[in-house]
Order: C-alpha cells, then sequence, then structure tokens
C-alpha cells in the first residue's frame, strides 16, 4: 500500500466512472423489464456526473463549472426519470406487459 | 502516508465498491424491487464521492432529487406495474447478452486507455472547498443565468408532460345532465357511479328526467 500516491488521483475516479457508466449500458441494452432500462439511464447519467465533479475538483478547482453542469445534469435527469415513468405507465395500460421486446408498436 | 491520506483512500475504496457492487446489482439481479433499491445505495455512494471532491452542495442535491424524487419515483412505477408475468423466450438471448457484453467492454478498454494515457493538467488550481456553495449560486445567477431559468422551464415543461402522459382518460356521459364527464386520474376501470342504464333497468332514474 505504500506505493500509493499520497491523494486519490484523478484517474481513478474516471476509471469508477467508466465502470459505472459500462455498467449502466451493458444494463440498457439487456433488460426485459422497461423500469430497468430507466434504472440503467439513472446509472449512466450518475457517471457522467461523477467525471464532471472529478474534472471541477481537479482541474478547475476555483471556478467550478462542472458542478454547475453537474446541477443542470440532476434536474434534466429528474425531468427524463418524471416522463420517462409516465411513459411507461402509458404503455403499461395499452399494452398489460413491462416487456421490452414487446414494445414495437413504432418498429413497423 | 499520513493519516489524512490512508482515510481518504479507504473513504474511495469503500465508496466506490459501493457504487461498482450496488450498480452490478441493479442490472443483474432477478428481483427489480432489490434492484431498486440498490440503485438508492448506488446513488448514496455517489453522494459520498462527491463529499471527497469537495461538492457539499451538490453531495446534498444528489441525495434530495436522486434518493428522495428519482428513486421513491421508481419504486412507485414498479409498485403500479409489478404484475407477475412469464418473459416470453427470445432465441438467441445468451448470445445477444455476449456480444453486448464484448461491446460494453471494448467500451470500458477504451475509456480505460483514454483515462490512462492522456496527460491530465493536474494539479489544477487549489480547490475552493467550502465556498462553492457561494460559487454555484454566483454562476447561476450570473453566467449560467439562461440555462438555470431554462431548467425551470424544462421542470415545469416535464411535470404537465408527465401528468398528461400518465392520466387515464375516462369519458362517460351523465345520465342525469346529458353532459361529458371527465374521470381522469382513475387508476382502475371500474363501474362510473352513474352509468348510462337502459331505461327500463333503473325506472326510478328515469323518473327524475
Amino acid at each position: 500500500m505504500s506505493s500509493l500516491p499520497v491523494d486519490v488521483p484523478l484517474q481513478a475516479y474516471l476509471v469508477l466512472a467508466a465502470i459505472l457508466f459500462c455498467t449502466g449500458v451493458w444494463g440498457l441494452i439487456n433488460s426485459r423489464n422497461a423500469v430497468r432500462v430507466l434504472m440503467s439511464i439513472e446509472l449512466m447519467l450518475n457517471a457522467v456526473n461523477i467525471n464532471l465533479m472529478a474534472f471541477s475538483s481537479y482541474i478547475d478547482g476555483q471556478l467550478i463549472r462542472g458542478q454547475v453542469f453537474a446541477i443542470f445534469v440532476i434536474t434534466v435527469a429528474a425531468a427524463e426519470a418524471a416522463v420517462g415513468l409516465a411513459i411507461l405507465l402509458s404503455l403499461y395500460r395499452n399494452r398489460e406487459t413491462v416487456d421490452m421486446e414487446r414494445f414495437n408498436l413504432l418498429r413497423w | 502516508m499520513t493519516i489524512a491520506s490512508w482515510t481518504q483512500w479507504i473513504c474511495f475504496v469503500a465508496l466506490s465498491a459501493g457504487v461498482v457492487i450496488g450498480s452490478l446489482g441493479v442490472v443483474l439481479l432477478p428481483n427489480i424491487v432489490y434492484s431498486a433499491f440498490l440503485l438508492g445505495g448506488v446513488f448514496l455512494s455517489v453522494a459520498g464521492l462527491y463529499l471527497m471532491l469537495n461538492a457539499s452542495f451538490v453531495a446534498a442535491a444528489q441525495v434530495l432529487v436522486y434518493v428522495g424524487a428519482v428513486n421513491v419515483l421508481i419504486l412507485f412505477a414498479i409498485m403500479l406495474v409489478n404484475k407477475k408475468e412469464t418473459l416470453a423466450e427470445i432465441p438467441g438471448l445468451p448470445l445477444r447478452r455476449l456480444l453486448s457484453g464484448g461491446v460494453c467492454a471494448g467500451l470500458f478498454l477504451l475509456l480505460l486507455r483514454v483515462d490512462v494515457t492522456t496527460p491530465w493538467a493536474v494539479p489544477g488550481p487549489s480547490p475552493v472547498g467550502n465556498d462553492a456553495t457561494i460559487r454555484i449560486g454566483i454562476h447561476l445567477f450570473s453566467d449560467y443565468l439562461l440555462p438555470f431559468e431554462l431548467a425551470s422551464v424544462l421542470l415545469l415543461m416535464a411535470m404537465i408532460g408527465a401528468i398528461v402522459l400518465a392520466r387515464r382518460d375516462v369519458f362517460t356521459v351523465d345520465v342525469i345532465t346529458g353532459e361529458d364527464v371527465d374521470q381522469a386520474l382513475i387508476e382502475k376501470m371500474r363501474t362510473p357511479l352513474l352509468v348510462e342504464t337502459t331505461p327500463t333497468q333503473n325506472p326510478a332514474l328515469e323518473a327524475t328526467r
């Protein structure tokens, strides 16, 4: 452990955000349940937020523009979750299912 | 290494373990209610990481908005649509999972390479620390004023849109007055109080006309 740098480096946060983002992408592609797809989108947004905050703290420490952007991302994520779940509820009423493979109304 | 850096490393490792394990649980667990609660754990761990990155205001906003609003909304959605259903088998699903896993692993390796090889301009200027909230307020009301106002309009549109999308329109006709009765926001289809009945079935009601 003594070979570790004194502070947590920027790259550690970036790698963590990359892991979280890729997990979110995999869940987005592979989930059958529509609610889980929305959760995966939230995971991806959080990964982006971690990146913004890490850059804001390590590179832009005085004008913390990354934090302002993260606040806007949180706002948009809240709006996205509300509208997404409303669409999901509407779809569930019409189709009586949450299976993503059966949501093909606009496909053909 | 000093005590402070040890504490920082231990906090980072614990929080990132929470994030990684929680996100894998969100994606992989078969029970979606467990996934939703683990998602709340992931949000809390990310808020802890924000605290480590000198951003107390955004950490508080993360807890309030994500854990308090988004996660609760997801739990309500699960309760509204949580019907037990057996998903139909799709041919070639394991192959699809494997292929998408490969794509995601490739994306991760690409991001890892960018992270490691880019010469980041660290150390930058020293972080402002506890003055971050004041700086954010100054930003929001000076150079980020237009996005701030647009965000409020966006939230209003999202609220109205969610109400319009999620309401159930049940239009029935009042048998007495003959006017349209808007019985929106009824979750389950049920018989209205004054249904349109045939005149022979309800002579008392017919007499009131």
